[in-house]
């Protein structure tokens, strides 16, 4: 492994964010007893798709990546929307990328054996809707066999499919690894299990964080299926009625609860669409706490934790990061931030 | 015999499904109405039996850490999700057989990678799906195929005796961690069949003395069956 192997992981730092606006510095190995019996702890199951693939241009030969970001139709593997860039690697930041060849409606692309056409280009150019030629089986094991995952400037070496699937990976269908989840294992949903503390799962197929153009991040993120289990949905009601808190593992699975919320405070159970941001103001009715990575100012992952907290704590927690060298990216240490007291910050 | 189509909402996994045991075991599984996922390492025969039977052929080695997650991924996202996983692809190490002595440490290599190595990564990579289905209340269950090698010494198969032992005592931890999970794990000895992988091993054993691979293939679908809740299942040796 590459990343994520087992001494960063056993290293990481986890900074807890309190109700009441108090921050302690623990191991991240603390998450095994941080919550209460009856809390329920929510993750996001998706599997990671190779979603980065690189080919040529079969009209000019010129070379191409394509990241696909988006899906046309949720779990249908032959229509994506997609970004393009041009030629250079994942080692290039993807701002200073160079702009992929122009693309037009019908225009063939070669992965390898794989081969696609452009449906129709979107807006901005670099955007486009792709359809892979073949059946699922093909167009799976075209991915399986030519693509990676999504790759990281800050990450030098090569990363492979076992590098960004999480323990519990189930369902491939998200674009980038949902990284929060990288702070569980089994071992500690073994203790949870022993505490009293729940453990349920939605499968959101998480999209892309960035892409290089500033136009097209604000745009970030796109729309995302997700799906909420029944037994889910019900885990979540009855933790509610019995007081428990509601801790989502990750940005994903905030945006899925909270897009399903009803109006009594849980959530309907079956397939939707998130749409939007959340951020300052939005209100939160469902998600208690949320554990997520080390994210900068601006990111829309960073700012989804102002509808957690006031900008003051948010703040102040992003400076005790920076002061205790926390480590950011999809690979690094964790946070947990409570929903905050309204009554500490009237 | 006619078709039983009981099995599906069943989503299977079987390895080395293109000959002997694994092939019987797609057959079987497809005819019940299963989704079936196989994997084999040749392209034309993966080719050929999907097409014999309509379950999704994948190529690759299991015996490869690299091919892992690629068959991991089609399993997945062909059968959309996983019940079963029916790690069946063996190597028998050298062949003809020879003693430890004469066994080149590549050939031990070898038959550790296929038949260790494969099954504990395949395992791992599947187990968030498998730990997935129980927790939809589907069940979820590992069948890993042993043999009698696996507990007793017989000159010649020390390659693959070591092996499936180490798997065998594998499959038993796995059982105990996993229970918590809701995912079943079980070693299964099919006992000799007629296949092509004894046939490698003993060129001159008369296949009538030999089980049928089909047969060996009913009673492991039916242990799997009763591996999962909600399973009418009656006692395997019934079944036999």
């Amino acid at each position: 492994m590459i990343a994520v192997d087992r001494n960063e992981r056993q290293s990481a730092k986890l900074l807890v964010v309190g109700a009441d606006g108090g921050m302690r510095h623990l191991p991240r190995d603390a998450l095994a007893s941080l919550f209460d019996p009856g809390d329920l702890v929510i993750a996001n199951d998706a599997a990671t798709l190779p979603a980065c693939l690189k080919g040529v241009h079969c009209a000019n030969g010129e070379p191409i990546e394509v990241r696909l970001a988006a899906w046309v139709s949720a779990g249908d593997p032959t229509r994506f929307v997609a970004v393009a860039f041009g030629a250079g690697d994942h080692r290039t930041r993807t701002e200073d990328r160079l702009p992929p060849p122009p693309l037009s409606s019908g225009d063939r692309l070669a992965f390898g054996a794989l081969e696609a056409v452009v449906e129709r280009p979107l807006d901005p150019p670099c955007l486009f809707r792709l359809r892979f030629l073949g059946d699922r089986a093909t167009v799976l094991a075209g991915l399986a066999r030519h693509g990676a995952p999504i790759q990281y400037a800050h990450v030098p070496e090569p990363l492979a499919l076992w590098d960004v699937w999480t323990r519990i990976a189930a369902d491939p269908i998200a674009f980038e690894p949902p990284s929060a989840g990288f702070a569980l294992d089994w071992r500690t949903l073994v203790i949870w299990r022993r505490r009293g503390v729940g453990f349920a799962t939605l499968t959101h197929a998480a999209g892309i964080s960035s892409t290089g153009s500033p136009a097209l991040d604000a745009k970030l993120p796109f729309d995302e299926p997700f799906r909420i289990p029944e037994r889910t949905a019900t885990a979540i009601a009855r933790a509610k009625w019995n007081g428990g808190r509601i801790v989502a593992i990750g940005t994903t699975v905030v945006r899925a609860l909270e897009s399903a919320a009803t109006a009594d405070g849980g959530v309907s159970a079956g397939g939707e669409i998130a749409r939007g941001r959340i951020g300052g103001g939005t209100p939160l009715r469902v998600v208690d706490a949320i554990l997520t990575g080390v994210h900068q100012p601006g990111e829309s992952h960073f700012e989804l934790l102002r509808a957690f907290a006031p900008d003051e704590l948010i703040e102040r927690m992003a400076a005790a990061l920076e002061e205790r060298c926390y480590r950011r990216h999809e690979f690094g240490d964790s946070v947990l931030v409570e929903r905050a007291h309204a009554a500490e910050f009237a | 015999m006619p078709t039983d189509t009981d099995l599906k909402q069943l989503r299977v996994a079987v390895t080395g499904g293109t000959s002997g045991l694994g092939l019987a075991l797609v057959r079987r599984l497809v005819a019940r109405g299963a989704r079936v996922a196989f994997v084999a390492r040749t392209a034309r025969a993966v080719e050929l039996i999907a097409k014999e039977t309509g379950a999704y052929g994948i190529v690759g080695d299991v015996g490869r850490k690299d091919d892992i997650y690629p068959i991991a991924l089609q399993v997945t996202g062909n059968l959309g999700g996983l019940d079963a996983l029916v790690n069946n692809a063996s190597s028998l190490g050298p062949t003809p057989l020879a003693p430890l002595a004469d066994t080149e440490c590549e050939e031990l290599e070898q038959a550790l990678a296929v038949n260790l190595m494969g099954p504990f990564r395949l395992a791992k990579a599947l187990f968030g799906a498998l730990a997935a289905s129980a927790r939809d209340g589907r069940g979820a269950v590992v069948i890993n195929i042993s043999s009698d090698a696996a507990v007793n010494a017989y000159s010649g198969w020390g390659a693959y005796s070591a092996s499936k032992a180490a798997l065998r005592s594998l499959t038993a931890i796995w059982a105990e961690e996993a229970k918590a999970e809701g995912v079943a794990f079980l070693s299964l000895d099919p006992s000799d069949m007629d296949t092509p992988l004894h046939a490698l091993a003993i060129p001159d054993a008369d296949p009538a003395s030999l089980k049928r691979p089909e047969d060996a293939a009913a009673e492991i679908v039916g242990a799997l069956i009763a591996a999962l809740p909600n399973s009418d299942a009656r006692p395997l040796a019934a079944r036999a």
